[in-house]
């Protein structure tokens, strides 16, 4: 079986600061892989080409079989993502977003209603489905978010930090999910994490990324040991990554950054 | 390892041809829009108010002034085209500022992930501004009338004024959407809007024939597509009032506005996610 996601020297700069530098990888049909790394490593930049919405400087890269430069459309057909922010639309319920979803990626008329159900039972949202989800808490959103980014099937499922601002009831939830859809339907995922219990959890694979480069990548077992003997996933990216404090290491733009990820987690909190 | 053969993945599945793909996507964009105004009509509502003000207060004082003069036409009959056409720029124009804060939540980039082209996500977006400036119109017509405007009600005039409002006001929310992808701030996007409201509303003949403009003016309302929506509007609304350009000229200049403005934003929808 090829490689769900497989990259070749894949690169992406901004200016003068290189986000993702040469990365090659493959991550098998099937696997949940996690991407780690401090913030600025280029984890967000690899998923954003990975994904079509950012074009590569060089490298190649294909998903699920297609080429991301040549075949955009057939990519998108082919994957679901879940982004940091929010996706799902809160002036909308959660079925018109489900079917929104169903609708752009024309599922057959006779599926999507049995579909979106499925889909509501599975997330535990039936009794919510006609609220509007900016009435929903941040567990919810994100299983709404992980349901519509699963309604087609897709073969790749990317999500950049499931769990950010949610509270530890609701993240083991949304960790259960992505293990049973992972059961069920055999996606393969490609998750990045800045929380190590979580990649240690979920992950059969993990690659530390720094500075925009594959600075490691093995099994969370195998990498906590390289890391030293008795030591755990924390303490791997420490060693692969550095101290994590540079001042100088990180990309640019961090406040914004900083800024979002709060903004994220207060509204999904 | 069942569980996998039983799944099926799009590929599997038929999909329509592009072109049926594009109007349908469109339209699933479109209809979300407007189900959102469905959900909370509040500010569709507020905008509705300002279409009043000018024709209850700007309208019947400048009447009485005489200073414009419109020939035969009695000056409210004169305005009530232009305050919609107005009113509707002013609420398109900032329409860019709800796909800037999409682009913040996020919301954007599930919809750019999605197989749709990126056209007919723009395309969708116009339809919405388009449509959404139909309450605007229905309550122009319904103060116009008590103000006492001679408006033409026959079935044909009223589907032509709502089809130049719809295209219009696409227009113009996609000129936003365009400027939207410029700028990118919401910040920066409120000063430019303001700053663009007022030049394509005066250098317009929605309050005052371009007649009466300096020679410069005249110039440049005739490349600014309000003109031409005002032009139709008075036309098609108001009876006995007289057109400066053919109606067909006036739907040309509009659709091919639309049309462009639709392409460019097309081509930088996208770069808002980056």
């Amino acid at each position: 079986m090829p490689p769900a996601i497989s990259t070749h020297e894949l690169t992406r700069r901004f200016d003068d600061l290189v986000a993702v530098n040469a990365l090659s990888l493959d991550v098998q049909a099937g696997e949940v892989f996690g991407l780690l790394g401090p913030n600025g490593a280029g984890k967000t930049t690899t998923i954003k080409m990975l994904i079509t919405l950012l074009p590569p400087t060089s490298g190649e890269a294909s998903v699920a079989g297609h080429d991301i430069r040549h075949e955009p459309r057939l990519v998108r057909r082919s994957i679901g993502y879940v982004p940091q922010l929010l996706s799902s639309d809160g002036a909308l319920s959660a079925r018109e977003n489900l079917m929104t979803s169903a609708r752009l990626y024309h599922l057959p008329d006779a599926d999507r209603t049995a579909r979106i159900a499925e889909a509501l039972e599975f997330m535990g949202l039936e009794s919510s489905a006609d609220r509007l989800v900016r009435t929903f808490s941040g567990g919810m959103v994100r299983r709404l978010e992980i349901a519509q980014a699963m309604l087609h099937r897709p073969e790749v499922l990317f999500l950049d930090e499931p769990t950010v601002g949610l509270d530890p009831t609701a993240r083991k939830a949304v960790w259960g999910h992505i293990r049973e859809l992972r059961q069920a339907e055999g996606t393969t995922i490609l998750l990045t994490t800045h929380y190590m219990d979580e990649a240690a959890e979920l992950c059969s694979r993990v690659g530390f990324m720094h500075l925009g480069k594959l600075v490691a990548l093995g099994t969370p077992a195998e990498l906590s040991e390289q890391a030293g003997k008795g030591k755990d996933l924390d303490d791997a990216f420490t060693y692969f990554t550095g101290s994590g404090l540079s001042e100088t290491g990180e990309q640019g733009g961090q406040y914004r950054d900083v800024a979002r990820t709060r903004r994220t987690a207060r509204r999904l909190g | 390892m069942t569980s996998l053969e039983r799944v099926e993945r799009p590929a599997a599945w038929a999909e329509p041809p592009a072109a049926i793909r594009f109007v349908l996507d469109a339209w699933t964009i479109a209809e979300g829009e407007l189900r959102k105004l469905r959900h909370d009509p509040t500010e569709l509502l507020t905008r509705a108010v300002q279409p009043i003000l000018w024709l209850l207060v700007f309208g019947q004082v400048m009447a009485q002034t005489r200073a414009i003069s419109t020939g035969n036409l009695p000056y409210e009959d004169f305005l009530a085209p232009g305050i919609l056409a107005q009113s509707a720029l002013f609420s398109a124009i900032f329409f860019g500022i709800a796909v800037i804060w999409e682009r913040d939540l996020g919301v954007l980039h599930k919809y750019l992930v999605s197989p749709a082209a990126r056209s007919a996500l723009v395309t969708g977006k116009a339809l919405a501004g388009g449509l959404r400036a139909l309450v605007q119109a229905a309550m122009v017509y319904i103060v116009a009338l008590l103000i006492g405007v001679h408006l033409r009600l026959d079935p044909v005039s009223l589907v032509g004024v709502a089809l130049v409002v719809v295209i219009g006001s696409a227009a113009f929310a996609t000129f936003s959407l365009v400027i939207a992808c410029l700028v990118r701030t919401r910040e920066r996007f409120m000063g430019i809007g303001q700053i663009l409201t007022m030049p394509l509303f005066f250098a317009s003949s929605a309050i005052y024939p371009i007649a009466m403009m300096p020679g410069w003016l005249k110039v440049v309302a005739q490349v600014n597509p309000l003109t031409y929506q005002v032009d139709a509007l008075r036309g098609l609304m108001v009876q006995g009032a007289t057109e400066n350009f053919p109606l067909a000229l006036d739907f040309g200049v509009l659709i091919a506005s639309t049309v462009v403005l639709i392409a460019i934003a097309a081509r930088l929808y996208p770069r808002l996610a980056q």
